[in-house]
């Protein structure tokens, strides 16, 4: 087996890593990448949907070569579904098999049907165990979507990587997993937690890194579409709106309008798709119409602008 | 390089002394990370170096600005940036200029950005009312108005307030706990059965957690509701108290979230740091403004768990159009129980004339009272039960109709 890329050695060399997965990174997203990396810490991102958050979790692990373990949260998760279950089906047909062979002996039963064999690893215990190609990455995503319970249950893992089972012992991890936390802000983490890990605010990007993402996700649309697609969307952001379109919509968009055989925008193809872009009916029927032309009027002198 | 780390840890050391200052919670142990980051980034620049220490001191996106103030402040202003970057470095440099100052640099930056403002007088304690504390007094209190009562009476009311108990409302929650339920709970039946030789004797299940539902509490703050709001942020620090999550906010021309605030242990010292952060006590309402920048930055980070949102206005609102009765349609859609509290409904003869109230009735669940002690009661009785028929605003709108 070839063993796992080195970690990168710094800041620019994180960059260059990044970049070299496609996945256009601002420089405050690479230090505190790096310094995650390099302290074996928890990176706590936190920041609107759709801003390449979970993203950055596969990029990772696609560069590093490690394998990318995912818990994806939701209410009512608990332990048994994110770090471990007792295998008790298996469990059971080991004791009709040592009853039916007749040497039924509690001690040894009882120590054997609560042995690594009968244990059904779940996301958590399996990024602390030794996957052969160095730490695995693992990916915690939207964690405010669990309770808090859940929360502080992560308290132990997070901080001394390991996890302890009551009939097992302690499991404590060859080498920290790299751990990457995401959260939408549907409620606010507590601080113990984010304590624990290094903090970024992952926001929208400028125009220039979107018009990047944008050449290099969707390779297909025309330059001049691109860049109109880029600076309404950027303007649309700074609307008050109820929900602004993350990065993904965007992408979404300009696919959707490369379909439609569009070259440019115009206020009526703009009403048309908007749907693709803003996901409330309140922000569609507030932005379609005049206000799209006006948003268009205004994107396309602020280019002329530029050029 | 010892002697390089030994300056740089000093300056950090100042620097998160400066932050905390500021508001920031930053403990000894981020301190530690922050040298230990700086020490693995090997800051090459000005922007490495500011993403360094920001990944360890910033722990909500809102800190970010302060953050950033107190940066530019302690660092800048004192060319230190130049000086860690050169004794960072791996070249080695000379060190012959003058050692920095920090303390005294610290001093100006804390001075120039957090001007603490004097403390108020503290609240008179009336200790010897706790003797005359007869039950007819308590009974007088409970129907009193709240604008009505004297310095005395709303310290004895703030106490009465500690006494009234939450009810037992509590909801169901996706997780499942160990108990009389519909789910098998197959490893708890396995431990169980391994005490008989394996074999199965006795089932165990799971049933839904319950927990109580959040509370979440929009109080108007402007001049005519002053003085019931003060005193129901006193039942709302009560009611969190007990361990309930509570998440309150006041408005008046704008909202501000004063749930960290609240939080405090003591009562005057909780209420004392909510009016610092508040800036608009008493002046005038804009209900819409401010539901609708509810709505946009905080319901969907508050309002999850099936909260209930307690509103608390006389709902006086000057300009009233579509906008009003939208933003409280979005609050009552996004929240599992939506209760207006308005002190006007004290009067007997009270109809819901006013435009403003007109327009936000029919998009509340419940209309009650809040005026004295024994709305007070109401209202936590109301909450472990079903809403009732006497709180229902299609009542107060047929009158008007």
């Amino acid at each position: 087996m070839t063993p796992a890329p080195a970690l990168p050695a710094s800041i620019d060399a994180t960059a260059t890593l990044l970049a070299g997965a496609d996945y256009v990174a601002g420089r405050d997203l690479a230090t505190v990448l790096f310094l995650a990396l390099r302290m074996k810490r928890p990176l706590f991102l936190e920041g609107e949907a759709g801003v390449g958050k979970t993203e950055i979790a596969k990029v990772l692990a696609t560069v590093l070569a490690r394998p990318l373990i995912r818990l994806q949260c939701y209410e009512g998760l608990d332990i048994a579904s994110a770090v471990y279950e007792w295998n008790t089906m298996a469990q059971m047909v080991e004791i009709r098999l040592a009853e039916a062979a007749g040497d039924v002996d509690r001690a040894t039963l009882g120590s054997e049907l609560f042995s690594e064999r009968f244990l059904h690893r779940r996301p958590v215990l399996q990024a602390l165990g030794d996957t052969g190609a160095g730490a695995p990455v693992l990916l915690i995503d939207e964690l405010d979507r669990t309770d808090e319970a859940f929360e502080a249950y992560l308290l132990e893992v997070l901080s001394d990587f390991q996890v302890t089972i009551p009939e097992l012992g302690t499991i404590k991890a060859p080498e920290p997993p790299i751990v990457i936390i995401t959260s939408n802000r549907t409620r606010e983490i507590h601080d113990a937690l984010k304590r624990r890990c290094l903090y970024h605010w992952v926001d929208y990007p400028s125009a220039e890194r979107e018009l990047e993402i944008l050449r290099r996700k969707v390779p297909g649309v025309a330059a001049r579409l691109s860049r109109e697609v880029v600076a309404f969307v950027q303007a649309i952001r700074r609307e008050d709106l109820f929900k602004a379109p993350g990065v993904a919509e965007t992408l979404d968009w300009a696919t959707a309008l490369t379909e439609l055989d569009a070259v440019a925008l115009d206020p009526a193809l703009v009403s048309d798709t908007l749907g693709v872009l803003l996901k409330y009916q309140d922000d569609i029927a507030r932005m379609s119409g005049s206000e799209a032309k006006r948003l268009i009027d205004g994107m396309r002198a602020q280019l002329q602008a530029a050029q | 390089m010892s002697e390089a780390s030994g300056h740089l840890a000093e300056n950090i050391v100042y620097f998160a002394r400066c932050l905390r200052e500021a508001g920031l919670p930053v403990g000894p142990a981020s301190v530690l990370d922050a040298i230990a980051a700086v020490e693995t980034a090997r800051i090459g620049d000005r922007d490495d170096f500011y993403w360094t220490l920001h990944a360890v001191f910033v722990k909500r996106h809102e800190q970010s600005i302060l953050f950033e103030q107190a940066f530019a402040l302690f660092w800048r202003k004192r060319a230190l940036m130049d000086k860690l970057i050169a004794m960072m470095s791996p070249v080695a440099v000379d060190r012959s200029e003058k050692k920095a100052r920090p303390q005294a640099g610290s001093q100006r930056v804390n001075e120039a950005m957090f001007k603490q403002a004097p403390k108020e007088q503290a609240e008179e304690k009336v200790l010897e009312l706790d003797a005359r504390l007869t039950v007819s007094e308590r009974e007088v209190l409970k129907d009193k108005d709240f604008a009505q009562m004297t310095a005395a009476e709303i310290a004895l009311a703030k106490r009465e307030m500690v006494r009234l108990r939450m009810p037992v409302d509590l909801v169901e929650t996706r997780r499942l706990v160990p108990g009389e339920g519909r789910v098998i709970d197959l490893r708890r039946t396995m431990r169980a059965a391994m005490r008989n030789a394996g074999h199965v004797v006795d089932i165990k299940f799971r049933r839904p957690a319950v927990k109580h539902p959040p509370i979440v509490a929009l109080c108007d703050i402007s001049g005519s509701m002053a003085d019931y709001s003060r005193l129901f942020l006193h039942f709302l620090h009560a009611v969190s108290e007990q361990g309930r999550r509570v998440h309150a906010f006041v408005f008046a021309t704008r909202l501000t979230n004063i749930t960290r605030a609240l939080r405090t242990r003591d009562p005057d010292e909780a209420l004392e740091q909510c009016s610092r952060l508040v800036k608009d006590w008493d002046g005038g309402t804009r209900i819409a403004h401010c539901l609708e920048r509810f709505n946009k930055d905080w319901s969907r980070r508050v309002l999850g768990q099936g909260a209930v949102v307690l509103l608390i206005t006389d709902g006086l609102e000057r300009q009233v159009d579509a906008g009003l009765a939208h933003e409280m349609d979005r609050v009552q859609r996004s929240c599992r129980r939506f209760i207006w509290l308005n002190p006007l409904l004290r009067f007997q003869a009270f109809e819901a004339r006013a435009a403003g109230i007109k327009a936000m009735l029919p998009h509340v669940d419940e209309f009650r009272t809040m005026h004295n002690l024994k709305s007070m009661g109401d209202l936590v009785r109301a909450l472990g039960r079903e809403a009732d028929a006497d709180a229902d605003p299609a009542a107060w709108l047929r009158k008007v109709a």
